[in-house]
């Protein structure tokens, strides 16, 4: 069952003078089903933190949705009051962002803010929330959550921070939940914990996930379905699985071939040439054209429409058209 | 998380831009109104010359306590009317001018000059230099700066050229903390690092490496400072440890003017004042705008 | 030459953490702790651990941002120590660094010639033709266009700053070039253009390299040699293929488990460590890493083990020795 479904969804930024507008998430359609994990990679500018804050309609104020729709439990949320939103965000939607010392306020005590979200959305009396707030440490394995409760998060590791971080995002049993680089900055071993811990919860709990990378390690670790931005656009999406042993854009397949693997040793890289491209000035057609090693003259005039692939596996290309 | 909706938010950010934009007399940013009198001020002081009706250092008895032409007892000759030698307050506020930003800018620029020099000096080189530059800054921020001038201008007397030094001997001190916070955090960045391996000396990496990203912090510090530079200078002249007379320093054209306050002869002090309060507003909200621009860490300055 | 181009031998540093009254030294933070190794002409040490092993603090040491607390640095055989001024300056020259933020380590104030020049000009008496002339040949060694030269660093993207910042590093053909997460923040498309660019050099100029990053798998792709740090200790030093496809220590076996796979199809046995990294102000006795060691055995918490060779490299683990005593 589709839990979220994307349909044509499209985020501009819009510069100070409108003179510029920038199309950081284009025409992108995806689904997640219940219990499913989504991962969505893209290099920086490739519009995908830009797309999970559309979700939660927390955009900048120079961004702006300009079309599409975004169901999600069989309601438009693009329909929603501000007020309704409030009530979605936090308790059906959750959110981990990557840095979990700016998620957290150094002046609240951990007690005071995986016990918050209780009290506001569902009006628990301190006690209660406090008593949730224990159990809640406890199922993201911190030992002591006694004691922890009591602490500020300064006084707290990067990787318990970021567990506190999960804490809260799981306090008032959301369904989906949206990480975005949920371990970048967190130490390899602390990194494998992390992961581990947000399996246990999707299992225990049967939520659906986001991850937001731009790490195919994480997503061939973590997720079910991948999908793939570059320059706003979603050029490819499908089963994990399957993108990564058939994956039928040029840049997915580039991408998959430049990564070092362990087993290789000290075998040449396949490099991609080129920058990213600057996305206030895309290039014409597809974006990826000046890059691509398998470009066609139509590439460079044309943008390719998103074509089925095979079941549940599109790609936006000329080529697999 | 918080609750505030896009266009929410982006309506109410709006508002307070307008409102901001309004209080600050900008328009996208950059000060308009600020510059304007600043540039004006300027024009004024390089061409006092030619745009003085009269000199402003002599007067006619006769004239005296003449009000501004609009008002009854005004004569044209006199656009803001006289003060209590007769001498023609539109000249003097003109040549008043130059003798702020000569002073102001003067001060600002040696203290400027000094204050970078030693803050670069003790936030690179650290250890014992460190420590004798700020513990002499801390007990000259301890000192109030306006007791202390006096203090100086007393033991060297007044003139135009010991007000700068003056000026400048107290300020110094806000330059260099500022300059010092920058480059600790400078001397930490990977290019100062990599200069060391490229076997570039202190004296190179100072000059090539810490300075040119200094310069920025300075310009701003610099700008902030002509308000607080020319207020000081108008308060010692006006407690006459100043400019001297006859000179026309705004300050003293204040200290003049108060005693005909009670009688009415109100254009002897608001006009200068205003001249005062034009001026260190116009640089406190150009040099809020710089700080912004150039550089946002400065901001809790 | 045969011999190694540095060699550091029981290389140690300690941090001295002062507070309370009057600043006095309350404690230290064994950053380095006796390590040692050794880089080939022509050869890449890779040197992996996660954040506080001292791996960043080890490549300082290596260019001379600290002083060792004790032990040494060999260059080309000869002790640092004992060299006299004009040898100390051979040694900075053939040691440059290439470090982890492109946007950090070009000063923005300067153009692109000068930075590039910056090492030369310092070390060589040019003329500006023959300093042009240099600049231009370090830019298409890196693969960036003649015009560069005028730019300012803003006026590029990361992997062409990191670029920059490698030409830079080549200006005085230096015999070591020490790659400090030369391309984590870079993003992925750019990774391998960086890497194969690295390669390439080493391979055409003969360069040594001492690669840190916490990517294992970049580090086994650059690496000949891998030494795998932790709290300050070097607990496996060996051959890069060796040591990734069968680690020894349970501290190796634990990170590389921890790597992230390379495709979804990708079965390896997995280890999920327990705890944190302690504090280096504290480390655990005998073996640091006896807290989190799943194999833990009661000597562990008493005795240090020391490196010794097992199946090919060295390793610092009481599973290996058998019932031969630790000294050797």
């Amino acid at each position: 069952m589709k839990l979220l479904e994307l349909r044509h969804l499209s985020t501009h930024y819009v510069s100070a003078r409108g003179a510029r507008v920038t199309r950081a998430v284009d025409d992108v359609s995806l689904t997640v089903g219940e219990g499913e994990t989504l991962g969505i990679v893209g290099e920086s500018g490739s519009g995908k933190t830009t797309l999970a804050l559309s979700l939660l309609r927390l955009l900048p104020p120079a961004a702006r949705i300009v079309s599409g729709e975004i169901w999600f439990e069989g309601e438009d949320l693009l329909t929603k009051s501000h007020r309704e939103m409030r009530r979605v965000r936090g308790k059906r939607i959750a959110m981990i962002l990557q840095d979990p010392l700016a998620s957290l306020n150094p002046l609240f005590t951990v007690g005071d803010q995986v016990a918050e979200p209780l009290r506001v959305h569902e009006g628990a009396s301190r006690g209660s929330a406090w008593a949730r707030a224990r159990e809640l440490l406890r199922a993201v394995r911190i030992a002591a959550p006694e004691t922890r409760v009591r602490e500020y998060p300064h006084q707290l590791s990067g990787g318990m921070r970021q567990r506190i971080v999960g804490a809260i995002a799981i306090s008032c049993g959301p369904r989906l939940l949206i990480a975005d680089e949920p371990t970048t900055s967190l130490d390899l071993t602390i990194q494998a914990q992390y992961l581990q811990l947000l399996r246990d919860l999707q299992r225990d709990r049967g939520l659906s996930m986001i991850f937001i990378t731009h790490n195919l390690g994480i997503v061939a670790r973590m997720c079910d379905h991948v999908a793939v931005m570059y320059a706003g656009r979603l050029v490819e999406a499908g089963p994990v699985a399957r993108i990564f042993s058939s994956a039928a854009h040029p840049y997915t397949q580039a991408l998959l071939e430049s990564i070092p693997r362990m087993a290789d040793g000290r075998k040449r890289l396949t490099a991609i040439d080129g920058q990213p491209p600057d996305p206030v000035a895309l290039p014409p057609g597809c974006a990826f054209h000046p890059r691509c090693p398998k470009v066609l003259d139509r590439c460079r005039k044309e943008a390719p429409p998103e074509v089925r692939v095979a079941a549940s596996h599109t790609s936006r290309c000329w080529l697999a058209s | 998380m918080n609750g505030s909706g896009p266009a929410a938010g982006s309506s109410r950010a709006a508002a307070l831009t307008l409102a901001w934009r309004f209080a600050s007399f900008r328009s996208e940013g950059f000060p308009v109104l600020p510059v304007l009198i600043l540039s004006v001020l300027v024009l004024v002081a390089v061409f006092a010359n030619v745009l003085a009706p009269h000199d402003p250092e002599v007067g006619a008895l006769g004239d005296r306590f003449r009000p501004p032409a609009w008002q009854e007892g005004g004569t044209r000759d006199h656009l803001l009317g006289t003060d209590h030698l007769g001498r023609d307050v539109l000249s003097r506020l003109v040549f008043g001018a130059r003798v702020s930003l000569v002073v102001g800018f003067m001060a600002v620029i040696f203290a400027g000059i000094l204050g970078t020099a030693l803050g670069i000096l003790s936030g690179y080189l650290g250890g014992w230099v460190d420590q004798v530059i700020m513990r002499v800054t801390d007990a000259w921020l301890a000192l109030p700066a306006l007791t202390f001038a006096i203090f100086l201008a007393a033991i060297v007397g007044p003139s135009a050229m010991n007000i700068v030094i003056i000026l400048a001997a107290v300020y110094w001190t806000r330059y260099a903390r500022v300059i010092r916070g920058e480059v600790l955090s400078l001397k930490e960045r990977d290019f100062v690092r990599l200069a060391i391996v490229a076997g570039c000396s202190k004296r190179t990496i100072m000059r090539r490496h810490i300075l040119p990203n200094v310069v920025n912090s300075g310009i701003v510090l610099a700008t902030l400072m002509l308000g607080v530079v020319i207020v000081t200078e108008a308060s010692l002249s006006f407690l006459g440890v100043g400019v001297p007379p006859p000179k026309p320093a705004w300050g003293l054209m204040l200290a003049d003017g108060k005693k005909g306050l009670m009688a009415g002869y109100w254009w002897l002090t608001v006009l200068p004042g205003t001249c005062i309060m034009l001026l260190v507003l116009s640089a406190n909200l150009l040099g809020d705008w710089l700080r912004v621009k150039f550089d946002p860490q400065l901001r809790q300055l | 030459m045969a011999g190694p181009v540095v060699e550091a031998l029981h290389l140690t540093k300690h941090f001295p953490v002062r507070g309370g009254f009057l600043a006095r030294e309350t404690a230290v933070v064994r950053a380095v702790d006796e390590v040692s190794f050794s880089i080939e002409p022509g050869r890449t040490l890779g040197l992996v651990g996660e954040s506080g092993c001292g791996k960043t603090t080890t490549a300082k040491l290596v260019l001379l941002l600290e002083q060792p607390t004790a032990g040494m640095i060999r260059f080309e055989g000869r002790d640092l120590q004992t060299l006299d001024r004009t040898m100390l300056h051979g040694y900075r020259r053939s040691v440059q660094a290439v470090f982890q933020d492109p946007f950090a380590s070009l000063n923005p104030r300067m153009r692109v010639d000068q930075i590039i020049a910056e090492p030369l000009v310092t070390h060589e008496r040019l003329g500006s033709g023959e300093v042009a002339k240099r600049v231009a040949r370090l830019l298409e060694l890196v693969g960036l266009p003649d015009r560069s030269a005028d730019l300012f660093p803003h006026e590029f993207s990361g992997g062409q700053r990191q670029r920059i910042a490698i030409a830079r590093s080549l200006a005085l053909s230096p015999k070591l070039v020490v790659l400090d997460e030369p391309v984590s923040a870079l993003d992925v498309s750019i990774r391998a253009q960086i890497l194969n660019l690295l390669r390439d050099l080493q391979a055409q100029l003969g360069l040594s390299y001492l690669f840190i990053a916490h990517d294992l798998a970049a580090v086994a792709h650059m690496s000949h040699t891998i030494a795998v740090m932790y709290l300050g200790r070097i607990v496996e030093i060996g051959d890069a293929a060796t040591v990734a496809a069968t680690p020894k220590h349970p501290y190796t076996q634990a990170l590389f488990s921890a790597a992230l796979p390379s495709h979804p199809g990708e079965k390896r046995e997995e280890i999920i460590l327990a705890g944190e990294v302690p504090s280096p102000l504290a480390p655990p006795a005998g073996c640091r890493f006896h807290p989190r060691c799943p194999h833990a055995m009661e000597r562990c918490g008493r005795e240090e083990p020391t490196l010794l060779r097992e199946a090919g490299r060295l390793v610092a683990c009481h599973l290996y020795e058998g019932v031969i005593p630790a000294r050797s």
